[in-house]
């Protein structure tokens, strides 16, 4: 039997751990001599209280939503992907070439298209570092970190040496083509009767959801999603049900290589429409928050995109009008990652002492 | 490159090297006892605030490291009861740390000196300033000449340049470091207490079997750990840099673990693992790019070398490295 029902761990657990993560919060930001309370209220104002807060928060929550579901599919295989920050850059380069040379009639197949070169691009950044795991059992975890830097480098050096146009001073490609900008949320809504300030949020949102849809459909629906999750129980369980732990591993870690690229939608092509230096900026490391509050759900991760992206602008705004830097939301981050990863079992056990408890005085 | 430019890189590669070295070092006493720490990073970024803080308030060096020390152990001892006690993930342990540290310092950073995230720049007594070994040309002999410490060591010989710029000159951290390498070789292969910890990186139930404890071992490993990342970053922020910038510790951690593993878990190669990456840096920082027989090497290719190295040692196509047999995992005592 089990120690507790599956909504105390889907749902209470999590929220206790974010409850935690915002009490230690609060305490940080009473030691730097500023009120909590007020804090939040600004959070709350500036990222919810207009569409235009709106818009970033969702704008966000869509690089988020990219990056979680690569965490969390790879999670399901047993493989910790911590280099979906190296893989969204690297996505960016790929979805930038698309962009810049080849010419797109309209934006829709321009999508389809830089879709394909980011995810692609992004897919095979994760390649290496999975056929290593796969084939010579070097550890994912750390192979990952260092293509993480790799990427850094190699993206330098592209937009330095190759992309950046004669003249120009900062590391960074040209504009891309009118043709390949995608409509904003703004545009989207306004023939619908909505206004909505003009933000960076886009049509990539969508894209976003259906990307969550499609892979809750290839975890809990199809074969495959069944070999991943058979192999992350249990390797050997896997293996003697003629699963190749080869080929699910390498499957996996491409479709989360792929999910991280395509973030590139969203941040370069939605957003800068051109490629910077810095255009990521630590959302792959955020997919792992992410993923492990959203317990590796599909929902869980939508939920949970749409809560960093709030965190992310509200922080964004506490920076403009208080003294509090945005790196709050950071320790916010670390908080989250540890009470919900690494400090589990700290929350699990009294829980799960009380629902024992509980049981024995109904019975 | 003529012989003074050499002696230059390399006496630039013992800078770069020694938090490297130090961080590295630190890596080995944790995976050595069973325990992954990718928070290295993290720990040292602490220590680096701390110690540039404290020393900027009080004007005392020794404080200040002492204080980035107490930081850094601080956070071990978050990776332990994460990691140890409540037997959770060692490497989403390690990764929170890391964000914990990069939040906290710039948010600690800007509440005490207003500075957007950084701390005042360390003069005189609040830095580590560089040991003057006997007679090495220092700043006190350009002092006493009247003319710029850089003229007399390019008239001085290649043996007193050596000795001058390479070997002497450096802060007391470094050669701390430096003497860490042996120490630790010796903490580990020749004494009881570095078998134990050995033995309870490979083989933890036959540790408890013989009746001694592992989270107590495990600890004490994790504390060194902190103890050394302490001094790395004190040295990153009061030694190598008068004072704390944001993110200034710049992957290091890193870098340090991809020495450790490409020294597969061993001392004595870790120094040389460092001094290889050192090299890298001092390389990276002196010239943009590097010319080698008629190639031309870009400044982005040596930021990525150290990685690459590792990756290639870690794919086992040069060496295969093969990690702490029970790293990673957490301890369940049988019932």
């Amino acid at each position: 039997m089990e120690k507790m029902p599956k909504w105390a761990d889907v749902v209470l657990i999590p929220v206790i751990s974010l409850f935690l993560a915002a009490i230690i919060s609060a305490l940080v930001i009473l030691f730097i001599g500023e009120s909590p309370t007020e804090a939040l209220t600004l959070m709350v104002n500036g990222a919810l209280g207009s569409t235009y807060g709106w818009g970033y928060t969702l704008y966000y929550a869509t690089n988020f939503l990219f990056t979680g579901l690569a965490v969390a599919i790879a999670a399901h295989a047993g493989l910790f992907n911590i280099g979906g920050e190296g893989q969204a850059m690297i996505g960016g380069l790929g979805l930038a070439l698309v962009c810049l040379y080849i010419p797109f009639p309209h934006w829709t197949i321009a999508l389809v298209v830089a879709a394909l070169g980011a995810g692609l691009f992004g897919a095979a950044w994760a390649a290496i570092p999975a056929y290593l795991q796969a084939k010579r059992g070097s550890h994912i975890v750390i192979t990952t970190i260092m293509f993480n830097f790799i990427a850094a480098a190699v993206l330098n050096y592209m937009l330095v040496n190759a992309l950046k146009p004669k003249g120009a001073m900062d590391p960074a490609t040209a504009k891309f083509p009118e043709s390949t900008q995608l409509p904003s949320l703004s545009e989207m809504l306004a023939p619908l009767g909505i206004e909505f300030t003009n933000t960076p949020a886009n049509v990539t949102l969508f894209v976003g959801i259906a990307a969550c849809v499609l892979i809750w459909g290839l975890i809990w629906h199809t074969p495959l999603g069944h070999e991943i999750r058979a192999l992350g129980k249990s390797e050997r369980g896997a293996v003697y049900a003629g699963i190749s732990p080869v080929r699910t591993v390498m499957i996996t870690m491409l479709i989360s290589g792929a999910l991280c690229g395509l973030m590139a939608i969203n941040n370069v092509m939605g957003e800068a429409e051109r490629l910077v230096l810095n255009a990521t900026e630590g959302a792959g490391f955020i997919g792992i928050a992410v993923a492990l509050m959203g317990r590796n759900h599909p929902f869980g991760v939508f939920l949970a995109a749409i809560l960093f992206g709030f965190l992310y602008q509200g922080g964004a705004e506490l920076a403009l009008w208080t003294n509090i830097p945005s790196e709050l939301i950071v320790v916010i981050q670390a908080l989250v990652i540890l009470f919900t990863g690494a400090l589990d079992h700290m929350v699990r056990m009294p829980l799960e002492k009380i629902f024992i408890a509980f049981r024995k005085e109904n019975a | 490159m003529d012989m003074l430019t050499l002696i230059q890189v390399l006496d630039s590669t013992v800078r770069m090297a020694t938090p490297l070295l130090l961080a590295c070092l630190a890596g080995l006493f944790s995976e050595r006892a069973g325990i992954f720490d990718i928070g290295l990073e993290g720990k040292m970024l602490m220590a680096a605030f701390f110690s540039a803080a404290v020393a900027a308030i009080t004007g005392n060096v020794w404080l200040g490291l002492l204080s980035g020390i107490a930081a850094s152990l601080a956070l071990s001892g978050l990776h332990g009861l994460a990691s140890i006690t409540f037997r959770g993930n060692q490497l989403i342990s390690g990764v929170a740390l890391n964000f914990l540290a990069s939040g906290l310092t710039v948010l600690i950073a800007q509440s005490w000196f207003q500075q957007g995230g950084r701390t005042p720049s360390l003069t005189e007594t609040a830095r580590f300033n560089g040991v003057e070994l006997p007679f090495a040309i220092g700043p006190t002999e350009a002092a006493e000449a009247g003319r710029p410490l850089s003229q007399l060591i390019a008239e001085a010989n290649v043996v007193q340049q050596v000795w001058s710029e390479l070997i002497s000159g450096h802060s007391i951290l470094v050669y701390v470091s430096l003497l860490a390498v042996p120490l630790t070789w010796w903490v580990l292969f020749r004494t009881r207490f570095g078998l134990r910890l050995r033995a309870v990186g490979e083989n933890p139930a036959a540790v408890d079997t013989a009746g001694i404890s592992v989270v107590r071992l495990r600890f004490a490993a994790i504390a060194i750990c902190g103890l050394l990342c302490g001094i790395a970053g004190a040295y990153l922020a009061t030694g190598l840099q008068a004072g704390f910038v944001k993110e200034m510790t710049s992957g290091r951690g890193y870098i340090a673990l991809a020495a450790l593993i490409f020294a597969k878990w061993r001392p004595w190669h870790a120094l040389s693992a460092c001094l290889l990456f050192g090299l890298l840096q001092a390389l990276a920082l002196r010239f943009q790019s590097v010319q080698l027989g008629g190639v031309t090497l870009p400044v982005q290719l040596m930021d990525a070398l150290p990685y690459i190295l590792t990756v290639v040692i870690l794919a086992g196509f040069v060496g295969k490295a093969i990690p702490p047999r029970a790293g990673g995992e957490p301890y369940v005592k049988e019932r």
